[in-house]
């Protein structure tokens, strides 16, 4: 188990190195440059400001400059937000990702999977029923729908909760968090649900029934782990999933986290900055999919030990 | 192995094999029934047998004709689509249908069951340790030590080499063959009174299977537990079994004592069984497919006898009229041509 973990935190350098390639020759193709987007500033500024950080060079020195930098963990300055590195950026902003997104991660796992697991102990009842729908919604009405509609319902109709912000009060969190958690809920549960009915009905727990061991253990120890493996091997993708979420939710809740900068970023072509943010969320999916497979490793014997 | 095959154990001590006692099994006009899409399939019905203490009973029959389910009623584990009717009083208590509660009392205690399929009725997440350990656990109230040394004292008795390692693996490091007898280590850790034991054998290689057959009519004989014995086998019934049932669409066709049906089959049905399996002494075993024509389906729930279509001595009424049960001794048979 240990060396498997050692491999696998090896495999993240290479990984983590194609990232950074792709993401940095992709982001060049794309027509435009962080100062182009100026007007006000004349053309023999754009030149100066682009021989300031090396944008006149050939791309491989840029892009050998930039790999140099990433190995001293030296992310670059921000073109377009003066006086910022990019490392100062992510500090200030992910504390506040962070939380928002181990939020929604938690609670999408907690309600899903109780949903789920009631919804299939249950089966065609209102409990069924109720998750069933909250899947369908939550899958397939996008974010950036749903999180408006809450902002009305409860911030401007109801008034029960803050439209936007964060950092003032603890209830500015709740719609953000309950935007970004929905649709994992949605997807939780219908794992759940799916993999834990055919669990109930596998033919190791029928051995469970018939050793007197009762339903309740019979579902506790001998149901739930079998049931539970694909949601954990779901976790580690979910990440990806509320980290995509999280930048459309943070805009429309104005949360002030890295999410923001991204869809900024991108716009203005401050190619830093862009580039920090997507090494960060790579590096995040990487780690969350590792722990996801250790997880699952550490409950399915026949993984652990191959 | 031969002089102390199983453990002690704080159980009242099992009845001792006493042939003609009272049975500890006594199942009446059992009929088992699933609902489906396609209307009601009928898997069993009119089923009646008696098993003593002690006596190893082989449920025979053609794929489909319902053993599987016949045991899987009398544990209380039918798919929530069936439902079983008439009765099974297991040492003087009504069974079928029993609260869960008082089944629970029972399962895995006197009575319990081996699967038909050993690589996948073991938990694959879950030590072979704490699934032996938790029935004694449950029933019989021990530690965790205590329960650990006889699921170990278990284990050898079943002939696993190297039980005190193998006890703390996992149940994908076991063969089929292995598995198969930590199933029935598990089946006898609390001494049943009855062990109902569905095609123990078939997913197992042929050099296996014998000896698991061996080991457990020897573990049966030697506790005084009393088995019904599912196979497809006739080898394996004349071998092991003192009774026989022949089981065609969910119906009894004939029952009686292994020496009798093998030496004078008298249905038809069994006629052809034993017909179209190779002889005993060519010590190989026969599968009972080759009589010819197809089972009949289950669903079609025949007026007559259900072994009309494929009878060779059928007559007008048996298309009809269902044989009723002649009965002399323990024999039974349900046929309007042959007579007892
Ligand atoms: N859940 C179910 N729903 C509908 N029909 C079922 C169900 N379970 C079993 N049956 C039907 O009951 C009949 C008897 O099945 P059973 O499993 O007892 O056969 P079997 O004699 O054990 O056969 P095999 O030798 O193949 O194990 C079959 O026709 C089967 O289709
Ligand atoms: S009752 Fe008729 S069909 Fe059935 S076995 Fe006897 S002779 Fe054959
Ligand atoms: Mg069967």
């Amino acid at each position: 188990m240990l060396r498997y973990v050692i491999r696998r935190c090896i495999g993240v350098i290479p990984t983590m190195f194609v990232l950074m390639t792709i993401t940095f020759f992709m982001m060049r193709l794309s027509p435009g440059g962080p100062f182009s987007t100026n007007r006000k500033a004349s053309a023999e500024i754009i030149a100066n400001l682009n021989r300031h950080f090396h944008l006149d060079e050939p791309l491989w020195q840029q892009y050998l400059r930039y790999l140099w930098g990433v190995l001293q963990f030296d992310f670059g300055p921000s073109y377009k937000m003066r006086d910022y590195s990019v490392a100062d950026l992510l500090i200030q902003g992910f504390p506040t990702s962070l939380k928002l997104g181990l939020a929604a991660i938690l609670i999408s796992t907690l309600v899903g999977v109780t949903l789920g697991t009631l919804a299939a102990l249950r089966r065609n009842s209102w409990i069924d029923y109720g998750a069933s729908t909250v899947g369908l919604v939550g899958i397939a009405v996008p974010n950036f729908v749903l999180g408006p509609l809450w902002q009305l319902l409860f911030g401007v109709m109801w008034g029960l909760l803050p439209v936007a912000g964060w950092g003032q009060s603890w209830t500015q969190m709740i719609l953000p968090v309950v935007s970004l958690a929905l649709p994992n809920i949605a997807y939780i549960v219908r794992l759940t649900r799916g993999s834990m009915i055919e669990s109930i009905r596998s033919n190791h727990v029928r051995t469970a029934r018939a050793k007197g061991l009762g339903e309740r253990l019979a579902i506790w120890r001998h149901a739930l782990i079998g049931g539970l493996l694909p949601v954990v091997a779901y976790l580690g993708p979910a990440t990806a999933g509320i980290i995509t979420g999280s930048i459309v939710v943070e805009k429309i809740f104005s949360v002030p986290g890295i999410g923001r900068y991204f869809v900024e970023a991108a716009l203005n072509r401050d190619y830093t900055v862009v580039m920090g943010v997507t090494l960060l969320y790579g590096f995040l999916i990487i780690l969350c999919n590792l722990f996801s497979d250790i997880v699952y490793g550490v409950l399915d014997p026949k993984v652990r030990y191959e | 192995m031969s002089d102390s095959p199983v453990p002690a154990n704080p159980a009242p001590p099992p009845q001792p094999a006493a042939a003609g006692g009272a049975p500890i099994l006594s199942v009446r006009d059992l009929a088992i029934r699933f609902r489906t899409a396609d209307g009601t399939v009928t898997a069993a019905a009119d089923v009646g047998f008696d098993i003593r203490a002690g006596e190893i009973v082989g449920l025979v029959g053609e794929s489909g004709s319902g053993k599987s389910q016949i045991l899987m009623s009398l544990m209380g584990l039918l798919a929530s689509n069936g439902h079983a009717s008439g009765s099974a009083v297991f040492r003087g208590e009504e069974i079928l249908n029993a609260p869960a509660r008082r089944l629970d009392a029972l399962r895995g205690a006197s009575m319990s069951m081996i699967f038909q399929d050993p690589m996948t009725s073991l938990n694959p997440y879950l030590r072979v340790s704490t699934q032996l350990v938790e029935v004694l656990e449950r029933h019989r109230g021990m530690t965790r030590a205590e329960a650990m040394a006889q699921a170990l004292a278990i284990m050898e008795s079943v002939r696993i080499p190297d039980a005190a390692r193998r006890i703390r693996l996992y149940p994908h490091e076991f063969s089929g063959g292995m598995r198969q007898r930590v199933m029935i280590a598990m089946a006898l850790l609390c001494r049943p009174a009855l062990l109902l034991a569905d095609e123990p054998t078939t997913a197992l290689d042929v050099t296996v299977q014998a000896q698991i057959l061996e080991l457990i009519a020897d573990l049966a004989r030697s506790i005084g537990t009393a088995v019904l014995f599912v196979t497809h086998d006739l080898g394996v019934v004349a071998r092991l079994c003192d009774r026989v049932i022949v089981l065609y669409g969910g119906r009894i066709m004939e029952s009686g004592e292994a020496t009798d049906i093998f030496g004078d089959p008298k249905h038809p049905y069994t006629r052809g069984l034993i017909d179209s399996t190779p002889r005993l002494d060519e010590r190989s075993h026969g599968e009972l497919r080759t009589i010819p024509g197809q089972p009949r389906a289950a669903q079609l729930a025949p007026m007559g006898c259900p072994f009309e279509p494929r009878c060779p001595h059928r007559v007008v009424r048996c298309r009809t009229e269902r044989p009723a049960p002649q009965e002399a001794g323990l024999r039974q048979l349900a046929c309007h041509e042959v007579r007892l």
